[in-house]
């Protein structure tokens, strides 16, 4: 099953939430109850958004052996799963959350650090999409091009860098996870920890790789040796090509480069 | 048994030099029963993990952060010192958190899952109801920590009444029931970080808070409330 937001234009909700829209006043008012909805859809049934469990782009046990088939199975098909069923449950009782997008979803429950109680699954389904394309069969070694001239820009080498990674995910307490981002206002790449379900989506920053190092993600293959499953995500897992992807289309959003101003 | 025992026993703690200021190390505590004994509600596995890998790592994060703590007063060093504050609160609540667990946990044999008796069961029934309701209540906030976390029954000493709380990991750092409240004296309490329970339970930390009553040490939470509330 894909991922997908069902977005109807006969919504009257539509995104008319959002601070940016200047109509949003005109839009938040009266259509809470959804009854509304229901009348006015050609169809008899109301329309929900709900959100189906992506699969990670590779079978179960192709991460083998460096992240066995038993903890894809437990970690995809229990833990993310659940956390797209309680999703599921929340946006079913919550009209006001239809017609977003999952990246507004989040920054919306998190709600400036007062998160709802929905954020926590929302950004726990993001999350775990993120993570699952974040790695690949055969991956490891080092990133290439662009990708690598920006984290030879920003943290000296890339050995530095990966050595500032590990020691991020070591040095983490409890449930947390580890991401490589692209920082929109300083305009470089850095190293941020998160606790629980936080992203750097909330910060408006772009992630570019992460890394999950709540216990469920390494305990049935590592019990409490967290570093080797971190050394072993960096040698063997993470997707170079993935985040070159994701570093690709950042671009577009941030310029990295120094503007050509020729000189009169 | 002899390998457990070995292990807790620490013989490099004796030879190695003491600190400038006699600063006081610390040492895996013993554990009264075998790994084994608390089966079926805990497995031997997480008993041994949790207690010789986990809290251990606590124990020597602990005391090299202590050593740094020393150095860098010693040295007028404030900024180091305030750097180390977090390493303290997390190692250090960790060692004391789970020096508590491991006598809150009982063998069937040794009284494991005996509800108490006598005035802290008076108590109980004053300030949740009955038994049953409190151990719903517990279950209830301990399925609901996100990520990592405790839940504890407490005395609060100020105003003479049990309590139920979670501490969690916030900002990063795992809270001890010690910062709750000064007058708050933790009972019982149950760890709800997913080490705990992994490898046995899954996900389904539910189960693990179901089963885990069957070998609670309701005796010597008895013992500490009685303590506290004389």
């Amino acid at each position: 099953m894909s991922l997908f937001n069902c977005i109807s234009n006969q919504c009257p909700l539509g995104s008319n939430f959002g601070s940016s829209n200047k109509l949003g006043s005109f839009g938040a008012v009266p259509q809470l109850g959804g009854a509304q909805r229901r009348d006015k859809s050609r169809n008899s049934r109301s329309i929900t958004a709900y959100y189906g469990l992506k699969s990670p782009p590779y079978k179960l046990d192709a991460l083998e052996p460096y992240m066995s088939q038993k903890t894809l199975e437990v970690h995809w098909g229990v833990h993310h799963r659940g956390y797209v069923e309680a999703l599921n449950k929340h946006l079913a009782k919550k009209d006001v959350l239809y017609g977003y997008t999952m990246d507004e979803l989040i920054k919306v429950t998190y709600s400036n650090g007062n998160p709802w109680p929905e954020f926590n699954s929302a950004a726990q389904v993001w999350n775990h999409d993120f993570f699952w394309e974040s790695m690949q069969p055969g991956g490891g070694e080092m990133p290439t091009l662009g990708l690598l001239q920006q984290i030879e820009k920003d943290f000296g080498s890339f050995i530095n860098f990966r050595e500032k990674f590990v020691e991020a995910a070591i040095t983490s307490f409890g449930s947390c996870w580890v991401w490589l981002v692209l920082k929109r206002e300083k305009r470089c790449l850095a190293i941020v920890k998160t606790s629980n379900a936080i992203n750097p989506l909330v910060w408006n920053d772009i992630p570019i790789t992460g890394l999950d190092v709540w216990e469920h993600a390494y305990y049935l293959d590592f019990k409490n040796d967290r570093a080797k499953y971190i050394n072993t995500f960096m040698d063997h897992l993470i997707s170079w090509e993935a985040a070159a992807a994701r570093m690709a289309r950042a671009q577009s959003f941030v310029n990295l480069g120094e503007p050509k101003i020729p000189v009169a | 048994m002899a390998l457990r025992t070995l292990i807790a026993r620490n013989p490099l703690r004796a030879a190695a030099p003491v600190a400038s200021r006699g600063i006081q190390t610390f040492s895996l505590p013993d554990l009264p029963y075998d790994y084994g004994e608390l089966e079926p509600a805990i497995s031997a596995e997480i008993m041994q993990l949790h207690h010789q890998k986990h809290h251990q790592t606590y124990i020597t994060n602990y005391n090299k952060a202590l050593e740094q703590l020393d150095a860098a007063a010693a040295k007028g060093d404030a900024s180091t010192v305030v750097k180390l504050q977090s390493a303290i609160k997390f190692n250090g609540g960790g060692h004391v958190n789970h020096s508590i667990f491991w006598k809150n946990l009982a063998p069937i044999r040794a009284g494991g899952g005996e509800p108490p008796h006598g005035s802290l069961h008076k108590a109980i029934d004053s300030n949740f109801g009955s038994f049953e309701a409190l151990i719903q209540k517990m279950n209830a906030e301990g399925a609901a920590v996100q990520g990592s976390g405790w839940v504890w029954l407490g005395l609060d000493k100020e105003f003479k009444r049990l309590v139920v709380e979670t501490t969690g990991n916030q900002a990063s750092v795992k809270d001890p029931l010690v910062t709750k409240g000064a007058s708050l004296v933790p009972l019982l309490g149950i760890d709800v970080w997913e080490h705990a329970y992994y490898l046995q339970y899954k996900n389904v930390r539910p189960d693990y808070l179901k089963n885990i009553w069957k070998v609670i040490n309701w005796k010597y939470a008895s013992e500490v409330f009685d303590k506290e509330s004389a």
